[in-house]
């Protein structure tokens, strides 16, 4: 078995930064930290003073490179629990629990190569951003792709330090498309991700991905990998996570 | 370890002891997995029985069709958190595949295949006294693609990993082979009612 997933542990909350309307940042410190690969995910259980608890599972932002503290971007939802918790109680210096690293399948290192696709809307950004962000870090040429959908420009998770991750010019860039705004960049779209966007995510890489990863809402992951597997890519190359559970 | 500030919100009284520890109530349908959705095509779908490497049985979609249907309505829970209260089903009880097929369950373990290349493993005796089928309709309509249609496992009391999407297959077996999750930290039996989210839950 591998990446045992081992006992719940006390993570403090170190840093909270806003990141899109929705979204904020929550930086965890576990004790002890852990090990993980980039895509894993945590799960992350609260406990009311009655004994009740709830956990969710929370993909991973951050590298592997720092481990001591562990990076999730929290959308708040609607009717959310625990992601109302996160954004309307939680402040630095609390603590929950979090249990991990779990999951062995949409996980990606450096030594597995590339080409590489990186498709992901709203949240969904998460894990594949710890995935540019362990190529950043280790210094990889390997080209990679990613395309971000959103509702708007602002909505655009991580927006500024994707910027920063293509102005190295070290084989990474990430292309937008936009269901609620205009595209503002030479080659973003202005439109919901279909099968022609998903196409010309291929086009820009200079050869079919060895590894792509589609992350979002059921609905995106659908339309995405579909687009892609219509546009010539092999359904195995293409692992998904679904969010809505 | 009480969490600061955090009352959560509690499963209606009425329904409370239907879900199982650290799972929150959903009214709608979340859709799991690990690649693109596989479109199989009626006149290519097939259902193998093995036992062991050897195969023991083989039906086309209408042969599959013709055999006793079973309707179950039942409570699921997925690993990542959610139940979904009386979910209706309608397939063919693993009782009654086995019943047309002449086999007998007679090894211990079972491992669910599906057309993605997906598979899991359960222990046969899970499969048996009525507690699973092959579902081919969810609430009276044909199976949904990304919920496994054609046809997928439906296990309601193990978490629904275990119920295989897009199933091709069941594989009787000597011995507990971990199939792709279970290959990757996930539990090898997944009683949602004794929390065995991950081979290390006991």
């Amino acid at each position: 078995m591998n990446d045992a997933p081992s006992a719940w542990r006390t993570a403090t909350i170190e840093k909270i930064v806003p990141q899109t309307s929705r979204v904020s940042s929550f930086f965890l410190a576990p004790e002890p930290p852990f090990a993980f690969r980039a895509g894993q995910h945590v799960d992350v259980r609260l406990t009311a003073a009655d004994g009740y608890q709830a956990r969710r599972s929370y993909s991973i932002a951050s590298a592997p490179e720092n481990n001591r503290s562990v990076e999730l971007a929290i959308e708040e939802l609607e009717e959310g629990e625990v992601s109302a918790f996160f954004h309307e109680v939680a402040a630095v210096g609390d603590a929950v629990e979090i249990r991990g690293p779990i999951g062995g399948h949409f996980v990606w290192s450096v030594e597995d190569g590339g080409p590489l696709l990186l498709v992901g809307a709203g949240s969904g950004v998460a894990p594949l951003m710890a995935m540019a962000r362990h190529r950043a870090a280790r210094g990889s040429r390997i080209p990679t792709l990613l395309l971000v959908a959103a509702r708007t420009w602002d909505d655009v998770l991580f927006r500024e330090e994707l910027l920063e991750l293509e102005a190295r010019g070290d084989g990474f860039a990430f292309v937008v498309a936009l269901s609620r705004g205009a595209a503002s960049r030479a080659g973003d779209h202005g439109r919901r991700v279909d099968a022609a966007i998903a196409a010309d995510a291929l086009s820009r890489l200079p050869a079919s991905p060895l590894r792509t990863f589609v992350c979002g809402s059921n609905a995106f992951v659908e339309t995405a990998s579909a687009g892609l597997v219509a546009g010539g890519l092999a359904a195995s190359v293409i692992r998904t996570e679904r969010y809505g559970g | 370890m009480i969490t600061r500030g955090f009352t959560g919100r509690r499963t209606p009284e009425d329904v409370a002891a239907r879900v199982p520890p650290g799972q929150a109530l959903t009214t709608d349908f979340p859709v799991l997995s690990a690649g693109p959705t596989p479109r199989i095509k009626l006149e290519d779908w097939s259902f193998t029985l093995k036992v062991g490497p050897r195969p023991v049985f083989k039906w086309t979609w209408e042969e599959f069709n013709a055999l006793p249907q079973t309707s179950y309505v039942r409570d699921i829970h997925c690993v990542t958190t959610w139940s979904k209260l009386d979910t209706a089903w309608e397939g063919v009880t693993i009782d009654d595949l086995l019943k047309a097929a002449g086999v007998e369950a007679a090894k211990p373990f079972v491992l669910a295949h599906g057309f993605d290349g997906y598979s899991t493993n359960l222990p046969a005796a899970d499969l048996a006294g009525d507690k699973a089928m092959i579902a081919l309709k969810y609430d009276g309509e044909p199976l949904a693609p990304d919920h496994g249609g054609p046809a997928r496992l439906l296990v309601p009391h193990l978490y629904f990993w275990k119920s295989a999407k897009w199933v091709s297959g069941l594989q009787f077996t000597d011995v507990d082979t971990a199939g792709f999750w279970e290959l990757r930290g996930y539990h090898m039996v997944g009683d949602p009612w004794r929390e065995q989210r991950y081979h290390d839950d006991p």
